[in-house]
């Protein structure tokens, strides 16, 4: 990714850093977007809520500008070698971490709904699941801003963590669902909120490819190990994204 | 022996086992004291197109001339060791300058029509090495004129000067100038860089029908061209080979730092 040599080319070289700059932007907003849906599920801050959904258009608006961004280096720059893989994979790290930023936004607004049960429900699972999220992403965009494909890797293979952690709530939000029926509305909010983190998961670890290539010109292996997926036995089916 | 049976002194110059039109070991080249290629290995597969990159004085051109001997008409420039065409080396005295330069043809950067008529541009190297009558003359012009996709643009003026054609054109005429002696390897020397956008992509379209049947060697300093035309690309500095691989990888994530820094722009 960044070279030691500056391109010969310097306004080149302004608009990487341009790229490189508003990566950092984007990351950290979707860290921020991923936290603050934390507390709303840990401290049920409606106000923190709102503040994960207010930053989605923001989020938007700055894909777009790399959108815009990498096209324009693309057309009239004709990157090689570590620039191309390094424009490209900005393009694609961009999507993941915008889809990241919605599931944020998403886990929030359900983080309120369910904060409307009668306060029963164990939320610590959820809460050590969220927190290894939480990690893992700032890992990952980490990883992104300083072009590190060992951070990368691990943060890739540490996704099995989170995989093991969902089958866990999804196992104990069941078991509070069949004990006692009034558990059902707050549980599934729950379901989905422990869904949508274990998806949040699964594109930080898309995006830990992508700088993995981008800094190696290699790629990850196409299986990742993962944990178990109760999903496949419970008929509720992948989300779709 | 063939060139594909050679042992390779030099595992990275080795082409995956094909049929090998050149190959090139330890090749030396000196312009009286100037050492300007080093233990070049190399290998240039048939029917592919080999792009030759690097910065100016790097020795790309140089290699070119030493394929059809163009060096041997000036004295204090010699070349030792061993390129292997047919089974000979080409380096030897006793290879036949015509036969050589009639199997391994050449364009230049700058279009070189000969002055006379676009006809005889043609006719003329042709009729050095072979007997035609003139029904088989008229029909290798013709063929050879319609594969550089230039016959329909000269048919009504074959016996017009070939000065008087554009410079796209006339680079054109002179690649079929080159096939008309049905060489087995085509060289071109940076053959676009003279030429406009629209003539530049008229050759790249025809030596992508061209590889069909002939090895060609390119040397370039487009880095899109080399990238869109060539199966392989060999990357030099400073009379080394440093570097050479399929295109697809030289352009996306080259072995070497050197490599990296030049297709980057990033060469100081």
């Amino acid at each position: 990714m960044p070279h030691e040599r500056s391109h010969i080319v310097s306004s080149f070289e302004q608009e990487l850093e341009q790229l490189r700059a508003m990566m950092v932007k984007i990351g950290r907003i979707v860290e921020e977007q991923v936290e603050l849906a934390l507390r709303a599920i840990s401290d049920h801050d409606e106000s923190a809520a709102e503040e994960a959904t207010r930053l989605d258009p923001e989020v938007d608006e700055l894909e777009r500008e790399v959108e815009g961004l990498v096209i324009r280096l693309l057309a009239l720059r004709s990157p090689m070698g570590a620039d191309l893989r390094e424009i490209v994979a900005a393009l694609k790290i961009t999507g993941d971490l915008e889809r990241i930023g919605d599931y944020a936004a998403s886990i929030a607004r359900k983080a309120i709904k369910a904060a409307s049960g009668d306060g029963q429900i164990s939320l610590s699972g959820l809460r050590s699941m969220g927190r290894l999220v939480r990690d893992n992403l700032g890992r990952t965009v980490d990883a992104v801003i300083e072009h590190d494909a060992y951070q990368a890797m691990e943060v890739w293979h540490a996704d099995r963590g989170v995989d093991e952690h969902y089958v866990t709530v999804f196992r104990e939000l069941v078991t509070y669902m069949i004990e006692d029926a009034r558990n059902i509305r707050a549980c599934t909010e729950l379901l989905f909120i422990a869904k949508n983190l274990e998806r949040i998961g699964d594109h930080a670890t898309n995006v830990a490819e992508r700088v993995y290539y981008a800094v190696t010109g290699e790629n990850l292996p196409t299986t990742r190990p993962r944990g178990g997926s109760p999903t496949r036995s419970s008929g509720l089916g992948e989300d779709t994204d | 022996m063939t060139p594909a049976s050679m042992s390779s002194t030099e595992p990275s110059g080795k082409a995956p086992a094909q049929d090998v039109a050149l190959a090139v070991r330890d090749l030396n080249f000196h312009y009286g004291s100037h050492h300007a290629l080093h233990g070049i290995s190399l290998d240039f597969p048939a029917r592919c197109v080999t792009a030759m990159i690097g910065p100016s004085g790097c020795g790309k051109s140089t290699l070119l001339r030493v394929f059809n001997k163009i060096y041997a008409l000036y004295p204090g420039q010699r070349a030792t060791g061993e390129v292997m065409f047919d089974g000979r080396n080409i380096l030897d005295d006793s290879i036949n300058l015509d036969m050589l330069r009639s199997r391994i043809g050449m364009v230049f950067q700058k279009p070189t029509p000969f002055p006379m008529s676009i006809y005889d541009n043609i006719a003329f190297g042709v009729r050095l090495h072979e007997k035609l009558d003139r029904t088989e003359m008229d029909e290798r012009v013709q063929d050879v004129l319609t594969r550089v996709a230039l016959w329909n643009e000269v048919r009504d003026r074959l016996n017009a000067p070939a000065t008087g054609l554009s410079g796209g054109q006339q680079q054109r005429l002179c690649i079929a100038r080159s096939i008309a002696t049905r060489p087995e390897v085509l060289l071109l020397d940076e053959p676009t860089s003279a030429l406009d956008p629209i003539s530049t992509a008229r050759i790249e379209e025809l030596l992508d029908e061209l590889k069909e049947e002939f090895t060609i060697a390119i040397v370039t300093h487009n880095m899109q061209q080399a990238a869109r035309c060539a199966d392989r690309v060999a990357f030099f500095y400073l009379g080394r080979l440093v570097e050479v691989d399929t295109a697809d990888r030289i352009f996306t994530n080259p072995r070497e730092k050197q490599t990296q820094d030049y297709i980057t722009g990033r060469f100081g």
